[in-house]
């Protein structure tokens, strides 16, 4: 009996995506061993290509967590990458650029936030604007590419080609050369953020309030919560989490420019409703999150590893998971309410 | 007291914000063109232009806003009528308007045909099968709002992703490019006039003779305002919001068709790129409610145009398409703030402390 | 104060725009006792719980709360807490997604040392209190995971934790089955035994009798009375809700309303009912008949009409109208069978409020003639007029938005919508309630001009004596279900005393 009431629909969710993972990951073991595909260093690729990505899902889950949604973020990476590499490009240390991106976040969250917490605007009209307000912002600080290269930091060049080599799980090349799996510090930095922010939404009191909010805003009201504010420390943790992904982000791609991250928002909600967040509120973790991620890069992965797959492949399968998980908790939710 | 009522009066009247963001742009253009030291009512200007592909045109700024405003004019009426009647908006739309103008430019070239001059298909079958996609991913988005209950928004983003790529995969991640004259017809000219004009304003007049003739727009206002009453007093609430979504689906291939004639090619990438963004902010701008329920469909044509108008004139002050976003962000925001009824309220509580206090004294 | 009293309200006042909910209304509780606040609809109570509870701001009279020197006024629900007022909802006002425990100690959570919330020890001392109260529950579980009476036995361990002296219950049974009822009064009387004091609102005469110690009545937002259980029995608590003699204002006589038992059948019911909310009835009505459904708010009055009307869409049973047997889905399919419902809740279900007076009127035609049959203007314009005229509405013009109208009016509007519809069975839920005197009596004239024309009415009304005035035969209601018919010897009495019932078998 009490076994069955902690099966409850939202664990189903989560184990369903930590299942798919693992089969999408071992079909692509079977398909492309040949390939490479069972080496450790691929899975760490997964990781290194979407720190940024894992940085930003962190946010949005928290965001979608009060039942609301962030689609600014795709947008404020593009303009903070824009903003370190023009900052580094006029001879500025990337210590101070990274600062001045994590004010921005900070600045640009309590503007979002005050706007849904305390004017009560829609959060999608709100970050709609915030997305186009950071999307032109880039290109009027600058219409071109500009890269980041040895020359103009030494710094931020040396920390994106710092390979961290682990201990395990190396192979032989066929020149017989051992191989040693690495990681890259972004995938540091997001694994941190992501631990950071499990434990900040289980055991801290901020974290409690946002899955109160989500749950029933009223009540958390009557209850003595402080819903203008949870709701505004939301925005402002997506921002800057997204901010912190900028900086990872940044540090793959070496550059600045307009077209940057395009899309990369609905990348990053799917990955928080595929890892079992309700876009209703009140139920989901970054955990989830973090398989939802991996899912999406796995798929990446194995299109990027067949080759001949067209690259909008991707997109189609990503909207498809994401049509069934809406569907299924579309259906749970009626479920529950007819037993009510 | 008399002035202070007709000013309400203004205030009152449904066109009013429209009206005076369209009036506030012409301002902005005659006060640049004075200032550049052209003539002042060079913005009014409508003159006769020879060209080499199309014969003579008409021609000035007037024409190319409304040329340019077409596809969001057709798009904007779609989604007023999905915001009236679910009180959410229709996302996919620019995704849509892409997907629509890919399989039209694949049934037209050939699937794998990155550029032809001749047509694989008659005309009309591109055309209509784009169109079909359209009306198809309208009754998709439909289905999932009015039957599965899922929030507007959340529905509408499946498509949002999903459309534009498998356009993508329709053309074979080529930009197809159909170079045969009677497909660029639709984003040419018709005679003097620009065909999107024409194809914006048959759109228009169809859905306004719809709106007057049949109880369409009562039906979807009353649904919007009320669902459950509109249920006892014998509409079918979902079937309607239903029918809105399909009509948005509609209209979104139609300007899938008209953006994608105008470039002669399938550019799937490009093709209604943030078209959404502004065909909700057209909605808005025509004093619609986000919120649902009453609207005014000359308000979004209005608002719709007014954007381009934006559009135009920050090209003409100089900004550049990728920074545009900018001030259209910041109007957004104006619009929907100065609507907050938290900000409303704040308002009311002090002219209410100030008449307080102007009577006390 | 007197020693064991532990809340006074005295003089309470409170008008809004156009009604006096509550005029001079007072109330006492003491300590340790269940006392229950009753009356229909409209008599006020939900609006002097939110006085009490700081929701509403009262114009006149003073609230004393035990162990606080000088009146009370609270200005949020937060500051009822503060005094010791909590209120337990029929909706639980708790977040179902949260644990037992969580949902406890929210916004209240002892902490660690690292400034993370302790969890061991909350739901150690949640577990606790949840076993002291007698609520056997795994309080780490979510609280979704448990019934409704669970999840309202923790809002009240909630508050019964926070130390509350006054704990008010609102409508908590509504939706709960007769065990979890069981449960639910054992708290009760446990708490009460505790010391606190409990005010207990509910339309449930049973459960009035089964666990309270005092009744105080409302009617019309004025007091009545406040009387020991043992000296109000059944029957006289009725009559104090309903009140005798309301209105003698219609002119209509008894004898006006003829026999038609011989008419043909409009309406047979046969065994319908709708899961949750209404167990299967039979109904018969005749042409030119009007059947009062008599019963007290929440007796399953209102959702009788609905399963027939296909508002809820009947589980069981058969329909015929007119001889023939039906299908009713959804409320269209009984609109073109010719019926027409007016809902209770003008708000909700009734007025479209951002339209104009005449889209309101033509509504319901329009959409029984399809959308592509669109009146024409002219026609809109001429019904519309017609009906404002028949049904005497008071309105600037037809373009007026209804949301603009006084309740009475705005009900007129609806009742006009039915009547364009020429509808051959009309359901009247509630027409009459919130709305003056004069438009009441109105109304009254109507039903029964109606009747003669050949209509049959199902009329729903809390108030006795209109329904005694207008009816041939009255349908009797209690807890969701059909309890008896009477046809004759229609008085008020005998109609209260069906109502109560139980006095019987007592």
């Amino acid at each position: 009996m009490k076994n069955k009431t902690r099966l409850n629909g939202n664990t189903i969710l989560l184990l369903i995506t930590i299942v798919l993972f693992i089969v999408l990951y071992a079909g692509g073991c079977i398909a492309y061993g040949s390939k490479g595909f069972t080496h450790t260093q691929t899975f760490l690729n997964i990781l290194i290509t979407n720190a940024g990505l894992i940085c930003v899902t962190c946010g949005l889950t928290v965001v979608m967590l009060t039942a609301g949604i962030d689609i600014s973020v795709g947008a404020l990476i593009a303009m903070d990458c824009m903003i370190l590499a023009v900052g580094m490009r006029s001879g500025l240390n990337a210590i101070v650029m990274v600062l001045i991106v994590l004010v921005i976040g900070v600045a640009f969250g309590l503007f979002q936030g005050f706007l849904v917490g305390y004017l009560e605007i829609q959060p999608f009209i709100v970050t709609m604007a915030g997305m186009f307000f950071c999307r032109g912002m880039t290109a009027v600080i600058c219409t071109e590419q500009v890269s980041i290269t040895e020359q103009t930091s030494a710094l931020f060049y040396k920390w994106a080609n710092t390979k961290i080599t682990l201990p395990f799980g190396g192979y032989l090349n066929n020149k017989g050369k051992y191989l040693a799996p690495y990681v890259r510090p972004g995938v540091i930095v997001a694994l941190l953020l992501l631990i950071v922010t499990f434990i900040m939404l289980r055991h801290t009191k901020l974290g409690r309030s946002f899955y109160a909010i989500g749950g029933n805003a009223a009540s958390a009201a009557m209850m003595g919560l402080n819903v203008k504010k949870v709701k505004l420390c939301a925005y402002m943790l997506s921002s800057i989490f997204c901010s912190i992904g900028a900086i990872c982000y940044c540090l793959n791609t070496m550059a600045g420019s307009v077209s940057q991250a395009l899309g990369l928002e609905m990348d990053a909600i799917s990955s928080s409703v595929i890892g079992g967040t309700l876009l209703t509120g009140g139920v989901g973790n970054v955990i989830g999150s973090f398989f939802g991620v991996l899912i999406n890069g796995t798929i990446s992965s194995i299109v990027k590893t067949n080759g001949k797959l067209a690259s909008s492949w991707p997109n189609i399968l990503t909207a498809a998971l994401l049509f069934l998980f809406i569907v299924i908790q579309s259906v749970f939710a009626m479920m529950r309410n007819r037993k009510k | 007291m008399n002035k202070q009522s007709t000013w309400q009066k203004i205030k009152g009247w449904s066109l009013f914000l429209p009206v005076m963001s369209l009036l506030l742009v012409m301002a902005v253009n005659i006060i640049h063109d004075i200032y550049i030291g052209a003539n002042p009512l060079s913005f009014f200007m409508i003159t006769l232009r020879q060209t080499t592909g199309n014969g003579t045109i008409l021609y000035g700024r007037i024409i190319d806003i409304l040329n340019r405003g077409s596809e969001v004019a057709i798009l904007s009426i779609g989604m007023t009528l999905v915001v009236s009647s679910s009180a959410g908006t229709d996302i996919s739309v620019g995704s849509v308007m892409s997907l629509c103008a890919s399989f039209c430019c694949m049934l037209l070239a050939g699937y794998g045909v990155s550029s032809t001059t001749t047509l694989a298909r008659p005309l009309l079958v591109g055309i209509l099968g784009g169109i079909a996609i359209g009306v198809l991913c309208g009754m998709f988005n439909g289905t999932l709002v009015a039957y599965f209950g899922i929030q507007p928004m959340v529905a509408t983003l499946i498509l949002y992703s999903a459309a534009r790529a498998i356009g993508l995969l329709l053309c074979n991640d080529l930009i197809v490019y159909i170079r045969n004259d009677s497909f660029g017809f639709f984003g040419g000219f018709l005679g003097l006039i620009p065909t999107p004009v024409v194809i914006a304003a048959i759109c228009i007049l169809v859905v306004a003779l719809l709106l007057k003739k049949t109880a369409l727009g009562m039906y979807i206002q009353s649904v919007g305002i009320n669902a459950k009453a509109s249920r006892i007093a014998g509409l079918n609430s979902k079937r309607i919001i239903f029918l809105t979504y399909m009509l948005c689906g509609l209209f979104a291939g139609i300007a899938g068709i008209v953006a994608s004639s105008r470039i002669t090619s399938a550019d799937s990438n490009n093709i209604g790129l943030y078209f959404e963004m502004d065909a909700i902010l057209a909605v808005a701008l025509g004093g619609n409610s986000l919120g649902g329920g009453k609207f005014n469909l000359a308000g979004s044509i209005i608002g719709a145009y007014t954007i381009q108008a934006i559009t135009t004139t920050l090209y003409a002050l100089g900004v550049s398409s990728t920074q545009a976003p900018v001030f259209k962000a910041i109007i957004v925001i104006l619009i929907v703030a100065i609507q907050a009824p938290p900000l409303k309220a704040y308002f009311k509580k002090r002219s209410a402390a100030k008449q307080v206090k102007g009577a006390a004294s | 104060m007197e020693d064991n009293v532990v809340l006074t309200a005295r003089g309470i006042t409170m008008t809004f725009p156009g009604v006096k909910a509550l005029e001079n209304v007072d109330f006492t509780l003491r300590k340790g006792e269940i006392h229950a606040l009753m009356g229909e609809n409209g008599a006020g109570k939900s609006t002097l719980i939110k006085c009490l509870t700081g929701i509403n701001d009262f114009e006149a009279g003073e609230i004393h709360v035990d162990g606080i020197s000088g009146p009370v006024r609270n200005h949020s629900t937060k500051d009822a807490q503060e005094v010791g007022i909590s209120t337990v909802y029929q909706e639980v006002n708790l977040c179902p997604n949260l644990s037992v425990a969580e949902n406890l100690f929210i916004g209240r959570e002892p902490m660690t040392k690292f400034h993370t919330v302790d969890r061991r020890s909350y739901n150690k001392r949640s577990q606790k209190i949840m076993d002291e109260l007698g609520i056997s529950v795994d309080v780490t579980q979510n609280l979704e995971n448990y019934s409704l009476a669970i999840q309202q036995m923790v809002a009240i361990a909630r508050a019964v934790d926070m130390d509350c002296k006054v704990l008010i219950l609102d409508e908590p049974t509504s939706s709960l089955d007769d065990e979890e009822v069981e449960k639910l009064f054992s708290l009760m009387r446990n708490l009460r035994d505790k010391g606190v004091g409990i005010i207990f609102v509910t339309h449930f005469l049973e459960q009035v009798y089964a666990v309270c110690d005092r009744i105080t009545v409302l009617r019309d937002g004025q007091l009545v009375g406040e009387y020991p259980i043992a000296e109000l029995p059944r029957v006289k608590l009725v009559a104090a809700m309903m009140g005798k003699n309301l209105d003698d204002l219609a002119e209509i006589h008894k004898e006006s309303i003829e026999d038609v038992s011989k008419n043909p059948l409009e309406i047979s019911a046969k065994g319908i009912s709708h899961t949750g909310t209404i167990k299967p009835f039979d109904l018969d009505i005749h042409k030119g008949e009007v059947v009062g459904v008599a019963g007290l708010l929440g007796s399953g009055r209102s959702e009788l009409a609905r399963a027939i009307y296909g508002a809820d869409k009947a589980s069981t049973g058969t329909l015929s109208v007119d001889g023939k047997e039906v299908k009713i889905n959804q409320p269209i399919d009984a609109m073109n069978l010719g019926m027409g419902m007016l809902p209770d809740d003008r708000k909700a279900e009734g007025i479209i409020a951002d339209l104009s007076v005449r889209e309101n009127i033509i509504l319901a035609l329009q959409a029984k003639r399809g959308m592509f049959k669109q009146l024409s203007r002219a026609r809109q314009e001429e019904i519309a007029a017609r009906y404002i005229d028949l049904v005497q509405i008071k309105t600037a013009d037809q373009e007026t938005l209804v949301k603009q109208l006084s309740g009475g009016n705005q009900q007129k509007v609806i009742l006009a919508r039915w009547l364009a519809t020429d509808p051959d069975f009309l359901i009247l839920d509630e027409p009459t309630r919130g709305i003056d005197v004069g438009t009441k009596s109105e109304i009254q004239k109507m039903i029964v001009k109606l009747a003669g024309e050949g209509k049959s009415i199902l009329f729903i009304s809390s108030e006795i004596a209109e329904m005694l005035r207008t009816c041939n035969r009255m349908a009797i209601m209690r807890d969701g279900e059909k309890v008896g018919e009477l046809d004759h010897d229609l008085t008020q009495e005998n109609v209260m005393k069906a109502i109560a019932g139980g006095e019987q078998a007592q």
